[in-house]
Parts: C-alpha cells; structure tokens; sequence
C-alpha cells in the first residue's frame, strides 16, 4: 500500500490554501504533520481522506488514481480532536459499528471488538454508554473504532488536544502500540515538537500551505534545512540573534565575539543568523568553550519538572528551558551560556548554511 | 484585599452523608494569606471547583466556616463578600462597548462619573486592550473577552479576592501562555488575593506561589513548585506533577537502607520504624543508567527521543521504571542497572510521604 | 469529467422539484391566471390585462380590511411579545416534574385545532352560557360581541393572545435556557439590578429567537382566518372583517374570482414583502452588532 499526493494544490475562492506538493507516504510507516494552528495540517488530511477535491493534481492510491474519489468509497478511518461516538450505543456498539456495515460474522465481530477494546483498555466499560466515559475514556473509544475497521489509511487529526496531560501522557505511549499493530498507513497531525518525536516514524512540517521539510523525525529535528522548519519543531521555538563573519572572525549579536570552530572555519564572510533551542540554554557553564549572554529576566514559566525562563537579550526575546524547578528573580539580569556545538547557521533567507556541529556527532 | 480563613470546611452534595466518600470536600483547615497567588490543582472531579464555589459564596458548605480577615461569611452572598471571579467561558455583556463593560460594575455601585472614567481607563491601560475600548465586545476573540471578564473584576479597588475557574480553557494555545504570564505579572502589580483553579500543571505552577493540589475531595499537599517537585508529600503529588511523573517502587525500610525485592537501596537518613504499605519515591530526573551489578536490575522496554531529552522506558520485575537522560546519553548494552541519587529519594507510608 | 460525477444529484432533487412545482407553482400559476381575466360562466375568459388589480387597489373595501388587519397585528403583537418574555421570565429554570407540567400547561393552546380554538371563545363570550360573557354581563358591563364591534374586537384579540402567547413563551424559553450560569453569576458580582441582567444579558442572549417569534406572529396572525371567522364572522357588519376573510367573503360568496385572485396576489406580495424587510432587519442587526 502507499498514498502519493502527485503535484496537488488547493485554491479555494482564489486564495490559495495549499500550494503545489507532492509527497509519497509508504505502506505501514507513522507519518506526522507538525504544525501551527491553521498552518494546512487539517486541510492536508481532507485532501488526502478525499473529503475536499484538490484544484489539481492526483492522489494515488496503491497505484490507483482516487482522486475525487468520495470518502465513503476509500479505504479509510479517521479520529478527529472532538471525541466523536455514536452517544446511544454502548462502547461495544461503537466499536463494531464499522464492522457490522461489512457483513461480517458476529463471532469474527466480538473477537475483533475485544481485541481493540483489550489494546484501549476499554474492556471493563464495553457496556457504557459513551457519555458515561471520561474524555480520555471516549478518545480511546473513537480510537478503537478507527483500528477494527482495518483501514489501509489511518487519519488522526489532533485527537489528543482536547485531553488533559496525564492522559495526553499515557495516551502518546499507546498510540504507537496501535500502529505497529495495524501495518496501515498512519497519518497524525500535531501542534507539539515533543509529540512527533513520541511518535517516532516520519514528519512533514508545515507553515502556510506548504511541507518545508520531509524525512525521518529525528533527522528533521536535528538536521531542518532552514530556519522555518526549526522553529516549527522547537517548542518553545527557536531562539535567533545575528551572526557575523568577518575576516575570519565571528560575532554573535552586537558585538560578542565567539571563537570559530573547526566546522565554523569554512563559513565564508558575511551576515547570517544563528539559531539555537531553548534548551541548550544553560544556567552554568557546563563546557570551556560555551558562551557567555547577558539577559533580563521577564518571566518564568514551571511546567511541573522543567522552567522556562522568558528573557531578553539585546533586541531579541528568547525563552529558555531549564531542567528543574528555578526560581529566579525577575527583571533582573541573569547569565545564561551556550555552547557553540548548538548553533544552527541560517542564512538571511532563511536556509540553513551550517547545521550545528553536535547533530552531526549524534 | 483580606486574609481568608477556612476552618473545619467540609461539603457533600448529598443531604445527610454517611460516609467519607460522600464529600466532595473533605474537612480542611486553611489560611489563604492576604495578597497570596495561590493555585488549586487536580485532576477533574477533585473537589476544586467546589471549594472555589465556597469561597466565592456561590455555595453553602455542610459544615465549617468561611472567615474574610476574621469577620464570618459563611452564609453571606457573593456580592457581600467583594470578590471578583472569571470563570470558564467568558462572560461580556455582548450589547455594550469594552468601555461599558468595565464600567458597569462601578455604575452599578453608583459612583461619580469622574472616578469611573479614571478607573477604567487605568484598567484598560494594565491588560491592554485601551485601544479597543470603544468597539462592542459581541465580535472580539476568546482571549480578549476573558481579559474584559478579568478587567471587570479589576476595576473595582475594594475587591477582596479575584477568584478564576480555569480561565484558560477556551482560549486558544499559542494564546494561552501569554495570557498566564499576563495573569502573573497583573498579580504583582497589584497585590490581590488570587485563587486559580486549573488541572493544567503549567497553569498552577506558573501562576502561583503557593499550589494546593487536591484528589478525590482531599488537599494532600500546599506548597512551592519547588516543593511539589522534591518533596511531594503524597505519592499522587509525585505522580500528577512531572512527566512522567514520579516513579514509585514497593520496598521495605530498614534504618538508612531500604530494600526492593531483595536489592538493597542506600538512604540518605536514617529511618525509624515505618508501618504500613511503604513505597520508594524517586523522579525520573534523578536515576541514571549503570552499568554496575550492585544497583538495581532492571530491563530497558523502549527509549523515547523527545529531543531535549530521552525518556527511557524500563522495567524492575513487574514494575514500571521511567528515567530521563540527558540528549547526548549513549545506551549501551550493559547498561542493565539503574543508580539512584539518594539525596532526591523519598519514603511514602501508605501513600504519605514520611518525614526525615 | 469532473462535472459527470455530480449528474446524479440532478435526479435526486427531481421528485421534490415536482412536489414543488404541483404544491406551489401550479396554483400559484392559476391564481396568476384568474387575475388578469374575466369569466362568465360556461369556462369563457376574457383577456382582461391588470383591471383587476387597479380596482382592488383603488377598492375602498380591501383598504379598510387592511387597516383593520394591521391594528389587529399590532395590537396582538404588542401584547403577545411582552406577555409571552415575561411569561418565560417566570418560568422556573431547573428541570424537573413542575417544570415539566408548566411546559405542558403553556403548550396546550397550540395543541388545539384553530376552529376548536373559535368555538371555544364562541362559547365562552355568550351572554346566556359562556362563562366569560355571563361574568362580564353579570358585573355589569354590557358585552355582546355579535351586536357590539368593541365587543367582537375585544373577544377575536384576547382569543388570539390566549391561543398564541405560547409560542412566543416557548421561543423565548428556550432562549433562556442556553443563557450559562456563569452569566447570572457574573452579574451578580457586578452588582447588576434585575432590570440590568434582562437589558444587558437575557435580551440579547433571546434576541435570535425573539425576531423568529416576531416574525412568525407577523405572518400568522396577518393571515389569520379560522379562529375570529368561527366567532364573529367578521361582523358584526364588518367590524372584524379582516383581509383573509374579506377574500373569502370575495371569492366564495359573491363568486368574483378573477378580483379576488388579484386581491389574493397583492394579499402574498404584502406579506412577502414586509416578511423580506424583517428578514433584512433582522441579518443587519446581527452584523451591525460587529
């Protein structure tokens, strides 16, 4: 099985909400689109389940051109962010509803059913009515409901945004469960770095209507091909300060001078930006070479085991995450210092000229 | 702004409760200091919701009394009490300007025109919105709606507590944090008592000094982020803050040593005798990977790559053991034992932390 | 080839369009057909162009049944719109058994067929049987609503208020409901009178329903024929004559089909229109409110 978008583009009322894009998603491959609110990840997804028509291109499916294919006659299932069941059957109705509409027998049905609800851990409620179910009871619920149906394209749009995080927690760990079992194509668009990377597999990320990159997860984590895509996965985003190169020796922002690295070395001279992640950011010099920033404190945000602390260095806002409960005092100045194996090297279009030495090692 | 005391507080919503797990609110003594931010946190259906409602006066607990800076209000109505709340979904009057609305809880107590004017606009100034005073607050965004909700409640100089029931909740994510970090810097310019409930950690944690987290009716801990995240008095602190949270493993507790089905664990104090079920408390940031055979075994399930850092997921027997290393951390296949850093180990005595 | 996809719809919407067009169109068509010629018998017509027209808008007859017809509107409105919010106000909020049986007790005028509705009031406003009209004669006050227009009047507007206030309640009852606690609470914080959080919160909150309530009461009552025709017959004289009664009296008394097929033309672009300009006022305000 595969789904490839061939050249497909949407413009609705002129305005175009997706601009050309082609893309092959293989059989059986964890697929993530990481993006901001309204950056095309749902559009995207209705594009590829055949709920919106592209303006042009195809959509290939196993080598079969379905596109305009109406979604009732694909093979497909989809979660949505909102917690959708049949409200007036019990959780095990709704788990069988799609096989009931398969003519399958009733044996083959209860066995399927509690195969998933056992996976979901829904056994013990099989009798409730959906209602009656916590919210991440009834995600759970919609989740099995996708998995039985068997689908050869598993589409989950944001489905844990609308859960709190302990069972955010627990559900990130089982929906990779989920999908190694099926062997469909999954496709799992999210706001959160930290969730794509959870999920392991591959990632396109998204800003405005277009992928800005394609790859394994953890190679586009660690190797984005320009800024964009770096801020988009990075959460809190990417911190930036200017970078200056000039016979031979290099300057971050206004002035502070930063000894060329070997990788630094063949960097021609010019103006460029240096881009690096909040936590890289530390609070204690942790190696010989780390730079050293001056930066007032506005606030700082807990997270329950981390800090992030909101700063401001020079004309730049940047956020840092720190390990740990830090209770630091605000507005004043503190000294946060940053290796230089961190720092991704942008040019002034924001492409990247220099990837930050420690991807490479890693 | 005033202290407020709660003494023997304890609610059921049923008429004649039987037991303890009748009450939604079980018995709770506490002081709320004057011009504190507290938070309370829990997961839903904790109690938090009815304890903000005690507070506000929106309801009558069964039992116990309410004291604003000594003075009883138990049975005395919200309006009475002076407080301000913003509650869950926006409240603005749809039909009047942004202006009106911060204005008419001050035209409702009939004060001069001069002073309203001046009131306002010193409101509008602190949250930010003086530029669209004048526009009507049918159309405006979540985020700006809950600010006129908030600027209603901060109008009014008197007020002696602003309460806010999760007001976060519709507002859209990438607005959230600015609005909490908003909330927090209002609260230090202007010193009143504020009481926050949310089952968003970042939320309470953020905002507060001082986090009551609450479970099944009961506050089990009142601290600092600080102590939440090193010392959780309850094994449900330790579990509900963090994530992952706490990891909690079965031992038996002998002087300065405590054992985990049969491997030994060195203390950092020493221990008198504990009864009860007693349980070993550490947080995932605090184990690291060994590969020496006098720590405790254990069997790596799956290493998760969240990019700042790694959650390895591992087991002892039957036992889930998460641990948090750093990004560069290299696993090797003799890595089969964990260390544990023996400053940051707590001992729980069914459920309760026990003291060193 | 993206258009043949669609061509089954075409044949999906087939079997309303002819339910449509026998329904409405077709009769529509032949009152068109009447209206601009003359019969006398024997299925002759006369091609007779807008006569017709001109004479029913000249005609002194159709101008004072409209007048009659728009303070009777009015005056119901004027009762029915108040009474019903205030009705709805009073409501209690909570569900539970008293709740429901108050629903059930100010829906029960709805539930009644409109010349069962007449003969109820019929009934009722005699002198010699009906409660109300032995009560009032018996207190002294001369009421007889088949001699006395301000009688008929009174009688045809209370049955009107009584049969449909109801709607009005249940419309702005159920705006109500969506209104949030946290609103009431609110309010009470800001120290709001009870006149504010009408003004201020539930107005607006009942504003959407409030307008469909109006509009209905609107084209209803402007319509209206069963229920006054059972009691008064538009008499006495033709003191309650109002325009759908004066077409009947037009088109089955006296025959005049093709002037009452005009009157009926100009009687559905009156309503079409003012119903058009409610529904503008009605979208403008919304997005006036922006």
């Amino acid at each position: 099985m595969s789904l490839e978008l061939a050249n497909i583009e949407l413009k609705v009322e002129g305005q175009q909400h997706i601009y050309q894009t082609s893309l092959t998603l293989e059989n059986a491959t964890m697929n993530v689109l990481l993006g901001p609110t309204l950056s095309g990840k749902t559009t995207f997804m209705r594009l590829m389940a055949g709920l919106d028509k592209p303006s042009s291109g195809r959509i290939i499916w196993n080598g079969e051109d379905v596109t305009g294919r109406r979604v009732q006659n694909r093979d497909i299932a989809m979660v949505y962010q909102q917690f959708i069941n049949y409200p007036s059957l019990s959780v095990y109705e709704n788990i069988a509803s799609p096989l009931r509409l398969l003519n399958i027998a009733e044996k083959e049905i209860d066995n399927e059913v509690k195969n998933a609800a056992e996976l979901m851990k829904l056994s013990n409620f099989l009798n409730r009515k959906p209602l009656e179910l916590s919210g991440g009871q009834q995600q759970r619920c919609a989740l099995a409901r996708a998995l039985v149906k068997g689908s050869g394209l598993v589409l989950l749009d944001e489905p844990l945004a609308n859960l709190d995080y302990k069972l955010r927690e627990e559900l990130r760990a089982e929906i990779p469960k989920i999908f190694a079992r099926s062997g469909s194509i999954f496709v799992y668009a999210t706001t959160e770095p930290e969730e794509a990377l959870l999920l392991g597999g591959n990632t396109a990320t998204l800003s405005k209507g277009r992928i800005t990159q394609y790859g394994k997860t953890p190679s586009v984590y660690r190797h984005p091909i320009n800024a964009t895509t770096a801020n988009i996965f990075s959460d809190p985003p990417m911190n930036f300060t200017r970078l200056q190169k000039r016979n031979g020796k290099i300057t971050l922002g206004n002035g502070l001078q930063l000894l060329p690295t070997n990788e630094m070395s063949n960097l021609s001279n010019g103006d460029y930006i240096a881009g690096f992640r909040p936590n890289h950011l530390e609070l204690t010099r942790s190696s010989e070479q780390a730079i050293e920033f001056k930066a007032t404190l506005n606030i700082t945000e807990i997270t329950g085991s981390e800090t992030y602390l909101h700063m401001q260095h020079e004309e730049q806002s940047w956020v840092g995450l720190m390990h740990g409960i830090h209770d630091l005092k605000l507005g004043e100045q503190v000294s946060v210092f940053l290796d230089p194996s961190h720092i991704y090297t942008f040019g002034h279009e924001g492409d990247l000229v220099l990837t930050a030495p420690y991807s490479e090692r890693a | 702004m005033a202290k407020i005391t709660l003494s023997n507080l304890a609610h059921s919503y049923t008429k004649n409760p039987k037991s303890q797990s009748d009450y939604a609110l079980k018995t709770l003594n506490h002081v709320w200091d004057d011009g504190a931010a507290y938070a309370l946190l829990g997961p839903s259906g904790c109690g938090k919701t009815t304890l903000l409602n005690i507070i506000s006066g929106l309801l009558t607990p069964s039992s116990g009394q309410v004291l604003f800076d000594d003075k009883d209000v138990t049975n005395k109505g919200t309006t009475e009490r002076n407080i301000a709340q913003i509650f869950q979904f926006p409240v603005v009057y749809d039909t009047m300007t942004v202006r009106d609305n911060l204005a008419f809880p001050l035209k409702n107590r009939e004060l001069t025109t001069d002073y309203i004017d001046q009131r306002v606009s010193d409101v509008a100034r602190m949250i930010e919105i003086e530029d669209i005073l004048d526009k009507k607050a049918m159309n405006l965004t979540a985020d700006i709606k809950q600010k006129i909700s908030l600027g209603r409640g901060l109008v009014r100089e008197d007020v002696n507590a602003v309460l806010f029931d999760e007001p976060l909740t519709v507002i859209d994510p990438h607005m959230k944090w600015k609005l909490r970090t908003q909330l927090k810097s209002l609260h230090r310019q202007l010193g009143h008592t504020m009481i926050y409930v949310t089952h968003d950690q970042t939320e309470a944690l953020t905002f507060a000094d001082k986090v009551v987290v609450m479970s099944e009716g009961e506050v089990v801990q009142i601290g600092t982020p600080t102590e939440l995240f090193e010392k959780p008095a309850h094994t449900f602190v330790g579990y509900f803050i963090g994530s992952p949270g706490m990891n909690i493993l079965p031992a038996s507790v002998q002087g300065d040593r405590a054992n985990i089905n049969g491997h030994d664990v060195k203390l950092n104090t020493e221990y008198a005798k504990i009864d009860g079920k007693i349980e070993l408390g550490i947080r995932p940031e605090f184990i690291s990977l060994s590969s020496d055979p006098t720590n405790l075994p254990i069997k790596i399930n799956r290493v998760e790559d969240v990019g700042h850092h790694k959650i390895i997921r591992a087991s002892h027997q039957d036992h889930d053991i998460n641990i948090i290393s750093s990004e560069d951390t290299e696993i090797s296949a003799n890595m089969r034992y964990v260390a544990f850093d023996k400053t940051r180990l707590n001992i729980y005595a069914d459920d309760w932390l026990v003291e060193q | 080839m993206k258009k043949t996809q669609n061509q089954k719809a075409w044949f999906m919407v087939l079997p309303v369009l002819l339910l449509v067009a026998f329904s409405a169109i077709i009769p529509l068509m032949t009152v068109v057909n009447y209206s601009v010629q003359d019969t006398f018998g024997n299925n002759e017509f006369f091609w007779v162009g807008l006569e017709w027209f001109e004479e029913i808008l000249h005609s002194e007859r159709m101008h004072d049944a409209l007048r009659r017809q728009i303070i009777f509107t009015l005056i119901i409105m004027t009762i029915e719109i108040p009474l019903g919010i205030f009705v709805a106000l009073n409501m209690p909020k909570k569900s539970g058994l008293w709740t429901s049986l108050c629903l059930v007790l100010v829906a029960l005028p709805l539930l009644i067929p409109w010349n069962v509705v007449g003969t109820i009031w019929q009934i009722f406003g005699r002198v010699d049987i009906g409660l109300l009209g032995y009560t009032l004669d018996y207190i002294g006050i001369n009421y007889n609503y088949t001699q006395d227009a301000t009688a008929a009047w009174f009688t045809i507007i209370i049955m009107d208020v009584w049969h449909w206030t109801s709607l009005v309640v249940l419309l702005s009852y159920a705006g109500l409901k969506s209104i949030p606690d946290d609103y009431y609470q609110a309010a009470k914080i800001d120290q709001a009178s009870r006149w504010n959080v009408f003004r201020y919160i539930e107005l607006p909150k009942m504003k959407g329903v409030l307008l469909i309530a109006i509009l209905l009461r609107f084209m209803d009552s402007f319509m209206i024929y069963t229920e006054p025709f059972v009691v008064t017959g538009g008499g006495p004289g033709n003191a309650t004559t109002l325009l759908s009664i004066d077409l009947v009296k037009m088109a089955i008394g006296q025959f005049d089909l093709g002037p009452a097929a005009a009157f009926s033309l100009i009687y559905f672009l009156v309503i079409l229109l003012i119903s058009w300009v409610f529904y503008t006022v009605m979208i403008n305000s919304d997005k006036g409110n922006g």
